[in-house]
């Protein structure tokens, strides 16, 4: 049973992986950018939560929704402010950079507000739990709130994406930015829509992610926000189900390994999969191969 | 009949980097041996330097290869740790000098080496991938080193991941590397004139190499692949020497880094990718390409707080803004647009006021 234990928080760390690598590879595929700053994102979120409800003593819910409001304001500001000028740079690196620059200033900001104590996050999950086979296998509450909640998100996203028109115009720009631009798309707004689904995706993320790791810093969302991405690239950037069993498999494998090899090693593996992955299948497990061009 | 020197331009350009870098050694040394500089200031003075060769050896990957790494801390760990190691074993066994000399090759040794293995899958992948590759890279390095324990005793080498015990050495038998203990007892060998004349060592290799026909071939490729490989050039080949090289330079900071510190940890603190992103913002404010600009970067940005102590709080928010500024600034083509236009009308205005 104590492997099913592990396997049930690796599959609820995966979940929480799964929901920002959605993030991460919609922006990705579609903004064709890698913002460095979505970890933070996270960390943003989680504070917001917790002034609102530890401090002002707000209901979880209602919390978590000014956090999801003010993450998505905080992704289309940043996208307008510092990545939209650098879209059409001459080297790709610029943007990077600068969202490796947003990165330190959310984290910084953070520090200079909070400090860098950390902060005890109280759970939005009061709900203690299942108990399996006469107590044998014992699961928290947060853990199927985080798992039903990351597959109810992949169900919307997924419907969101092929049955509307908005998010038709996500997979036009993805495949090609200039050809949506003549069938009449609005490229900048597409990609704004975006940016505003991943950062509320990633308020939505911190408040589970704090909720099962309560120790809150600024830099609570930088590893898990790398991890993310690990997860996306794993699963094929880009692909929504992609992000989803990436997700899943990275977090399965980052608590196995904690378990049952070494708790120190653990960054190690996790990060050795990636770069296997890639080795052998550079676009990752559901992604597609694109041919490159002259 | 008097012998005319011809300098060309860009070795004269070289010259005022080395005589830049001498004469801040200079003043520095003038200050600190008339008891001008607080004892604080001083223990900065090795770190400016070894952070200003990993600039150099950064700014050859991104500015002149155009591969962003954020790994390069991880190279520095792999020299530090070497070279470490290779001092412990044989302090006592060599003379001082020659000792740290050894080190010093054992140290670039070993990182070009794993700079040449993680270069092999690496460069095969591009821009946003390399980077989180080589992130991925750095911080397996880290934390392989953070959970080994290495022994050796009148048996042989013992290595462990699990705990000191686990290394079943005999009681007469020296720890190497104490887990996340990291290594202590190196001896203190590298003070800040050697740290300048390695600087100065790599200034010279990564100059040299840049303005060799093997640096030109690298930024074709950087400039455009496809077109350097339509014209012959080995284009794997020649990613992998400047990759290499570059993590040489880093390990060879990495060496600086453990022979003046008293216990050596491969903590975030020193080897996280923190610690990469910190060296790539020294050489994008330095300005990409520009291995001069690099060392003043990493000069002035590594001093700055120190010489702004009020400001402290407040100095990596500036830094960010900055840096987010500056690359809006450099790279952006609306305002690269702007500006151009901006200038060409100043300089038209100041040829109407002349006439």
């Amino acid at each position: 049973m104590s492997f099913l234990t592990t396997f049930v928080n690796g599959l609820s760390l995966g979940s929480i992986y799964a929901i920002i690598a959605l993030g991460y590879t919609m922006v990705y595929g579609i903004a064709k950018m890698l913002n460095f700053a979505h970890g933070d994102f996270i960390m943003v979120g989680c504070y917001i939560i917790f002034l609102f409800s530890s401090n002002l003593g707000l209901p979880p819910f209602i919390s978590i929704l000014i956090a999801v409001v003010l993450c998505t304001v905080l992704g289309i500001t940043t996208e307008r402010v510092a990545y939209r000028p650098l879209r059409n740079a001459a080297s790709p690196l610029a943007v990077l950079i600068t969202a490796i620059g947003v990165s330190y200033f959310l984290e910084n900001l953070a520090l200079l507000i909070f400090g860098a104590d950390t902060k005890s996050f109280s759970s939005v999950i009061t709900w203690s739990g299942l108990s399996l086979f006469n107590g044998e296998l014992q699961i928290q509450g947060i853990t199927i709130v985080t798992i039903a909640v990351s597959l109810l998100i992949l169900l919307v996203l997924q419907l969101f994406v092929h049955k509307t028109k908005e998010g038709q115009a996500m997979l036009a720009v993805s495949q090609d930015r200039g050809a949506a631009m003549l069938m009449g798309i609005d490229v900048n707004k597409t990609i704004t829509l975006t940016f505003a689904i991943g950062s509320a995706l990633a308020a939505v993320a911190g408040a589970l992610l704090a909720s099962a790791y309560p120790s809150l810093t600024p830099y609570t969302g930088a590893m898990p926000g790398i991890k993310a991405f690990v997860a996306a690239v794993l699963g094929g950037i880009g692909s929504i189900p992609g992000a989803m069993i990436g997700g899943l498999v990275l977090g399965i494998i980052e608590i196995l390994s904690r378990t049952y090899i070494s708790s120190q090693l653990a960054d190690a593996i996790v990060f050795g999969i990636l770069v296997v992955v890639l080795l052998v299948k550079p676009t990752g497990i559901l992604g597609k191969k694109i041919q490159e061009k002259v | 009949m008097k012998k005319k020197i011809n300098i060309s331009k860009t070795s004269s350009q070289r010259l005022i980097t080395y005589g830049m870098v001498i004469a801040a050694w200079i003043i520095l040394e003038i200050f600190l041996h008339t008891g001008l500089m607080s004892s604080h200031l001083e223990g900065l003075l090795v770190p400016m330097a070894y952070y200003a060769i990993v600039a150099v050896g950064l700014n050859l990957c991104v500015g002149i290869l155009g591969e962003l790494s954020l790994g390069h801390a991880g190279f520095m760990c792999v020299g530090a740790f070497s070279s470490a190691l290779f001092s412990l074993l044989t302090v006592g066994k060599i003379p001082d000098g020659l000792r740290f000399i050894l080190a010093l090759f054992v140290g670039v040794l070993f990182s070009a080496l794993v700079g040449f293995l993680v270069g092999i899958p690496v460069l095969r992948l591009n821009g946003d991938y390399l980077a989180i590759v080589t992130l991925a890279f750095g911080e397996i390095i880290k934390n392989i080193i953070n959970a080994l324990y290495l022994g050796v005793d009148s048996k042989g080498v013992h290595v462990s991941f699990e705990s000191l015990m686990a290394l079943n050495m005999e009681p007469e038998g020296t720890v190497l590397i104490n887990g996340a203990m990291g290594v202590t007892g190196t001896p203190h060998d590298a003070n800040f004139t050697i740290a300048v004349i390695l600087l100065l060592f790599a200034l010279v290799i990564v100059q040299n190499f840049i303005d060799s026909k093997d640096g030109r071939a690298v930024m074709s490729i950087r400039d455009n692949r496809i077109a350097a490989e339509s014209i012959g050039i080995p284009v794997t080949s020649y990613k992998m020497l400047a990759f290499t090289i570059s993590a040489a330079v880093a390990g060879m900071a990495g060496v600086v880094f453990s022979h003046n510190i008293a216990t050596l940890q491969s903590t975030s603190q020193y080897f996280g990718y923190n610690v990469s992103i910190m060296i790539l913002v020294y050489v994008v404010l330095g300005g990409i390409g520009s291995i001069r600009g690099s060392v003043i970067a990493a000069s002035v940005l590594y001093l700055l707080p120190e010489l702004l102590r009020g400001l402290n709080k407040y100095r990596m928010l500036i830094y960010s803004v900055v840096l987010i500024a500056v690359m809006i600034v450099n790279w952006a083509p609306g305002v690269i647009e702007k500006r151009t236009e901006f200038f060409d009308r100043i300089r038209k205005g100041i040829k109407n006021g002349a006439a």
